[in-house]
C-alpha cells in the first residue's frame, strides 16, 4: 500500500527482464523480449512503429494488464521490485482521449476520485486536490463543471487526478495526440512543472517527438519484432543516422524532419464549383450561430483550408458547405459545372446525387462505416448511384489507397491509418468534384500523413477541389491554395 | 445456425465483475436509453396508432428490453441483465419518462425476466435460442407487471392480447436484435475484453 | 433532442439541501401507496399534496409546464386507453362504431389518469432537486450499495451527452455516404438500426477506454474513502415524515371513502 501521508513520494525504479504480453484470443505477442532499467527520476520517451507494443508496455507498468483469460505474461516487469498490480497508486497513467477520461461532473471531485480509490483520508484528499490543480495550473473553482473544459484543460485535469495519487512514476500515452497546438503546449508545460516539483520518473509515448525531445533525458525505441532497437540520450538517438532513418521510416515524427511530398503545387484556379454568400451556419436548429455572413467560392483544382481556434465553428462551416447541415441564413449555390443535371441548390439533392458531387470525410472514420467488409464499403457509394455500377473505379481506388489486400476484412478491425485511408477511399469511389475533410491528419503518424498528402495533391492535380478543416500548418503548406481563418464568429479569407 | 455454434461457447472464467464489465454494462444501458429516446423521436406516429388501440403498445415494448438481453449476452455475468435494465430505466427517467419512479421497478422486473433465462442455462449458453428465450422472458415479465400495475382495469381479453404482443416484441426486438447486435459487435473487435468477443469465430 | 435534459438545472433551495436518500425514501413510499391501488381518491389526495408542495421546487409554473407536458399527455392517453378497454358498466356515455364509453369505464379512466400523473411527479421532484453525484454518494455511503457499481453507473451517465452528440454526428456522417432520410419505411428502419449499431460500437469503445482510465486511477479496489461525506440532518427526517404522511393519508382517505381497490385483489 502507498503510505498516504508521504508528501513527496520516492521516484520509482522500473525493471523489465524478458518481459512480454499476449492479449487473450490473439496469437502474436503485443510486446516481447523487453529488457529495460529506468532509474528513479529518469524521463524517458518511448518510441516505436505502430504495433511495436508501446501502449502495452505502459498498460503493464500501470498494472492494468489482467490475468487469466485476459492474456499471458512472460518474464518480469517490476516497479521498485514489486509487481505493478500490487503497487496500486505508485504509477499514474494519462491516456490519449480527453473525452473518456473524465469520470465525474465537477473539477474538484474529479481530482479527488483517484485519492479516494487509494483510501486516502478526507482532509488529506482535499489538500492533495488543491496542490494537484495548482501543479497543472488549473485555476478553477472546485465545483467548475468538467464538461465546460477545453481538450487541453481536460488533459491537465486528468494529469491532476493522477497526481492526487502522488505517484512515483508518471505514464503518458499520447497525451497530446488529440489536441490543437495550443493544448499541446499547455499539457507539455504542465508535465514539466509537475516533474520539477515531484521528481517522479516519467515514461511518455508520443508520435510527435519534437514536443517532448527537450523535456526527456532518454529515448528508448522499441523494435516491432520485440526488444529494444535503440536507447540513449535524445541527441544521440535522434541524431542523423540509421536509427533516425528507421524511426522516420516507421512513421515517427522525428524533429526537424518532414516527409517529402514534392514542391509547391501550381496555383489553383479552375472553374467555380460552389459559392456561398451571406452564409450563417449553426450546428443545431435552435442553438447559437457559429459563423455569420460567410462569403466564399470553392474552385476546382485547388485547396481551401479552414483554420481557427477550437470551437470557432470550423467543422460546422465545412459541414454546411458540404450540404449536410442547413444554413441558418444566406445562400449556397452549385455552379452548372458541379450541379450538372441536378438542382442548383445543393440542399435539394437526393443523397445519391450528393455523393457524386461532394464527398465529406469525417474526423472519426468509424462514423462512416456502413457494411461488414472493406469491399462492400467501397462499392456502397457506387451502388447507391446506379444499379449496375462501373466497379473498375472501385478497384482503382482500392489499389491507389493500398486496400486491395483488406477487401474481406471488417472495417472496424483495421488499424488507425487503414481506417483513415478507407474513409477517404469510400468517398473517392463515387468521384466527387469536391472533397471535404475534417481534421484529416489528427493523430496520424508520418507515414499515413505523407500518403494522405500525396493523394490529395494528386486529386487537386486531377481537378478536384479539396477543402480541409485543419490545425496542421505543414499540411496547409503542402496543399497550398487559400486559407479561411474562422474566429469570433467571422471568417477571413487569406490567399497566398 | 452454423455461425451461432461458434458464439455458443465459452463464458468468462470468473463470475466476479471486473471494472471493465461494470463500466461497459453501464454504458450499454446508457446507450440503449439514448437510442430509445432517439427512436421515439423517429416514430412519433406509433404513439398515435397505439392511442387508437392501446394493446398495440405491447408490440413496441421490446425496445425497452434490449438493455437486459444485450447486456446479458455481452457481459455474461450473473446480474448483468437486471443491472443493465435498471440503469437503462434510470436513464429513460432522466431523459424525461412518463412513469417516474416506477420505471425502476419495471426495470427490475423486466431484467429478472431475462436474467432467469440466462440462469436457467447456468450462464453457459449464449446462442440464438437463449437470446430469443431471454427476450421472451423479459417480454412476459413486462406484460404481467404492466397488466397488474397499469392496465389493471382492462378486461381480460385485452390484457391477454397485450401479453401476446409483448411476448412477440420481446422475442423479435429484444431477443433477435440483441443477438444480431452482439454478433456484429464481436466482428468489429470492440468486445475483445470480453468472452463474447474472444470466442466468436470471426 | 436537447442536452438540457442531461444536466438538469437544479432548483428548489430547501429540497436541494436534503439528502438524496431521504428524498428517495419519500418518493418511494408515495409511489408504493399509489401503486397498491387504482382508485381516484388516493390518486387525487397525492396529486393535491404534490401540487401544494410545488413551490418547494422553486420553478415557475410555465417552466414546470414546459418540463412536464409529456407527462400530462401520457396521463391523458392512459386515461383514454382504460376508458376504452375497461369493463363497460353503468350508463352508456358514447357509442360510435368501435368506441364505447360508459360511466364505469370513464370513471376507471379518470382514476388511471390521475394516478399516472401522481406517480410521475415524485420522480420530477427528485430529478429537479438532486445532483447525480450527491445521489451516488448517498447510495454508496448511506444505503451501502456496492460502490463499484454506483460509481460505474455515475461515470457512464456522464457519457449521455457525449452519446447524444455522437448520434447526431453519425446521422450526418452516414448522410455523407449516401444514406438519406429519403426512402421507404423499410429503408428508413434499416438505416435507423444501422445508425444504432454504430452508436453502440462507439459507446463500447468509449466505455472500454473509460474503464481503463478509472482503473489507472486505482478504481476497483475493495475499500475506498469519500471526499464528500453524505450526511443526514433534521431536514431529512422532515422530508421522510412528509412522504410517509402523504402516503398514509392517501391510503386512509381511500379506505374511508370506500374506493380502495388493491391491484392484486
Amino acid at each position: 500500500m502507498t503510505p498516504a501521508q508521504a508528501s513527496s513520494p520516492a521516484a520509482v525504479h522500473v525493471r523489465a527482464r524478458g518481459w512480454g504480453w499476449r492479449h487473450g484470443g490473439r496469437k502474436a505477442f503485443a510486446a516481447r523480449g523487453l529488457d529495460l532499467d529506468i532509474r528513479p527520476g529518469e524521463r524517458v520517451l518511448l518510441l516505436g512503429a505502430s504495433g511495436a507494443g508501446k501502449s502495452t508496455v505502459l498498460s503493464g507498468l500501470a498494472g492494468l494488464l489482467g490475468t487469466g483469460d485476459e492474456g499471458e505474461q512472460e518474464g518480469e516487469l517490476l516497479l521498485d521490485g514489486a509487481h505493478p498490480a500490487e503497487a496500486r497508486g505508485r504509477a499514474g497513467l494519462v491516456l490519449q482521449d480527453p473525452e473518456t477520461q473524465v469520470v465525474l461532473a465537477r473539477v474538484g471531485d474529479e481530482v479527488a476520485f483517484a485519492a479516494e480509490n487509494l483510501s486516502v483520508p478526507r482532509e488529506e484528499i482535499w489538500r492533495r486536490v488543491g496542490r494537484a490543480l495548482d501543479d497543472v495550473g488549473l485555476d478553477l473553482p472546485l465545483d467548475h463543471p468538467t464538461t465546460a473544459l477545453s481538450g487541453g484543460q481536460k488533459q491537465r485535469l486528468a494529469l491532476a487526478s493522477v497526481l492526487a495519487m502522488e505517484p512515483g512514476l508518471l505514464l503518458l500515452d499520447e497525451p497530446t495526440a488529440n489536441l490543437d497546438p495550443e493544448g499541446i503546449l499547455e499539457v507539455r508545460d504542465a508535465v514539466v512543472r509537475v516533474l520539477e516539483r515531484t521528481g517522479a520518473t516519467l515514461v511518455v509515448v508520443e508520435h510527435r517527438v519534437a514536443v517532448w525531445a527537450d523535456v526527456v533525458d532518454r529515448v528508448v525505441v522499441l523494435d516491432a519484432g520485440g526488444g529494444v532497437l535503440a536507447d540513449g540520450p535524445p541527441g544521440t538517438v535522434l541524431a542523423e543516422g540509421p536509427t533516425r532513418d528507421r524511426l522516420a521510416a516507421a512513421g515517427v515524427w522525428v524533429p526537424g524532419w518532414q516527409p517529402d511530398v514534392g514542391g509547391p503545387l501550381p496555383a489553383g484556379g479552375g472553374e467555380a464549383l460552389l459559392s456561398a454568400s451571406g452564409l450563417t451556419v449553426a450546428r443545431t436548429k435552435r442553438g447559437p450561430a457559429a459563423v455569420e455572413d460567410l462569403g466564399i467560392e470553392v474552385r476546382a483544382a485547388g485547396a481551401l483550408s479552414i483554420t481557427g481556434p477550437n470551437g470557432a465553428g470550423k467543422s460546422t462551416a465545412a459541414l454546411t458547405l458540404g450540404a449536410l447541415l442547413r444554413p441558418r441564413a444566406g445562400r449556397l449555390e452549385a455552379s452548372a459545372a458541379l450541379a450538372g443535371t441536378a438542382d442548383g441548390n445543393p440542399f435539394r439533392w437526393r443523397s445519391s446525387e450528393l455523393v457524386q458531387r461532394i464527398g465529406t470525410v469525417f474526423q472519426e472514420p468509424e462514423h462512416q462505416f456502413l457494411t461488414a467488409t472493406v469491399g462492400d464499403e467501397l462499392e456502397f457509394g457506387p451502388r447507391r448511384v446506379s444499379g449496375a455500377p462501373d466497379l473498375r473505379r472501385v478497384t482503382d481506388v482500392a489499389e491507389r489507397l493500398r486496400l486491395t489486400h483488406l477487401l474481406k476484412a471488417n472495417p472496424f478491425t483495421l488499424s488507425g491509418g487503414e481506417k483513415r485511408r478507407l474513409s477517404v477511399a469510400t468517398m473517392l469511389a463515387t468521384a466527387p468534384r469536391i472533397l471535404i475533410l475534417d481534421e484529416p491528419t489528427f493523430g496520424q503518424d508520418a507515414g499515413t500523413w505523407a500518403e494522405l498528402v500525396t493523394l490529395l495533391r494528386e486529386l487537386i492535380d486531377d481537378g478536384v477541389s479539396v477543402l480541409s478543416v485543419t490545425h496542421d500548418a505543414d499540411f496547409i503548406a503542402a496543399l497550398g491554395g487559400a486559407t479561411l481563418h474562422i474566429s469570433g464568429g467571422a471568417g477571413r479569407l487569406v490567399t497566398r | 445456425m452454423a455461425s451461432s455454434t461458434a458464439l455458443n461457447g465459452t463464458s468468462p472464467r470468473t463470475r466476479q465483475w471486473r471494472v471493465v464489465d461494470i463500466v461497459v454494462a453501464s454504458v450499454i444501458a446508457v446507450a440503449v436509453g439514448v437510442l430509445f429516446f432517439a427512436w421515439s423521436a423517429g416514430y412519433s406516429g406509433i404513439s398515435l396508432l397505439t392511442a387508437g388501440f392501446p394493446p398495440l403498445a405491447g408490440l413496441y415494448s421490446g425496445g425497452w428490453l434490449i438493455a437486459a438481453v444485450l447486456g446479458g449476452l455481452i457481459i455474461r455475468k450473473p446480474g448483468a441483465a437486471i443491472y443493465c435494465e435498471v440503469l437503462a430505466a434510470a436513464v429513460e427517467a432522466l431523459l424525461g419518462s412518463h412513469f417516474g419512479m416506477t420505471v425502476l421497478l419495471s426495470g427490475v422486473i423486466q431484467g429478472i425476466g431475462a436474467e432467469l433465462v440466462f440462469l436457467l442455462f447456468l450462464y453457459r449458453k449464449w446462442n440464438l435460442t437463449v437470446a430469443l428465450l431471454a427476450g421472451l422472458g423479459a417480454g412476459l415479465a413486462l406484460a404481467i407487471s404492466e397488466n397488474i400495475l397499469y392496465n389493471a382495469l382492462w378486461t381480460f381479453e385485452f390484457k391477454l392480447l397485450y401479453t401476446v404482443f409483448a411476448a412477440i416484441s420481446g422475442i423479435v426486438i429484444a431477443g433477435l436484435l440483441s443477438w444480431l447486435a452482439m454478433r456484429g459487435l464481436a466482428k468489429t473487435g470492440v468486445l475483445s475484453s470480453f468472452a463474447a468477443g474472444r470466442t466468436a469465430d470471426v | 433532442m436537447s442536452t438540457d435534459h442531461l444536466t438538469p438545472v437544479l432548483t428548489g433551495k430547501t429540497l436541494l439541501r436534503a439528502n438524496p436518500v431521504s428524498k428517495l425514501f419519500a418518493a418511494v413510499v408515495i409511489t408504493l401507496a399509489l401503486m397498491a391501488s387504482i382508485d381516484w381518491v388516493s390518486a387525487a389526495v397525492v396529486l393535491a399534496c404534490e401540487l401544494v408542495l410545488m413551490p418547494l421546487l422553486g420553478i415557475s409554473a410555465v417552466g414546470l409546464a414546459r418540463r412536464i407536458w409529456p407527462l400530462l399527455v401520457a396521463a391523458a392517453i392512459g386515461a383514454y386507453g382504460t376508458a376504452l378497454l375497461a369493463e363497460k358498466t353503468g350508463r352508456v356515455l358514447l357509442d360510435v362504431g368501435p368506441l364505447l364509453f360508459t360511466e364505469g369505464s370513464v370513471a376507471a379512466g379518470i382514476a388511471v389518469g390521475l394516478r399516472g400523473l401522481a406517480l410521475a411527479l415524485p420522480g420530477i421532484f427528485l430529478l429537479l432537486t438532486t445532483d447525480p453525484t450527491d445521489l451516488a454518494d448517498a447510495l454508496a455511503q448511506k444505503l451501502r450499495l456496492p460502490h463499484r457499481f454506483v460509481l460505474g453507473a455515475l461515470a457512464s451517465l456522464r457519457l449521455v451527452g457525449l452519446l447524444v452528440e455522437e448520434w447526431e454526428s453519425l446521422g450526418l456522417a452516414r448522410h455523407a455516404r449516401g444514406i438519406g432520410s429519403d426512402g421507404s419505411i423499410v429503408a428508413r428502419t434499416r438505416n435507423l438500426l444501422g445508425q444504432s449499431f454504430g452508436l453502440i460500437v462507439q459507446a463500447i469503445r468509449r466505455a472500454t477506454r473509460l474503464a481503463t482510465a478509472m482503473e489507472a486511477r486505482g478504481f476497483g479496489g475493495g475499500t475506498r474513502t469519500w471526499a464528500r461525506e453524505s450526511t443526514l440532518a433534521p431536514l431529512d427526517a422532515a422530508v421522510a415524515a412528509v412522504g410517509l404522511l402523504i402516503a398514509g393519508g392517501a391510503v386512509t382517505a381511500a379506505v374511508l371513502a370506500g374506493t380502495w381497490n388493491f391491484i392484486l385483489s
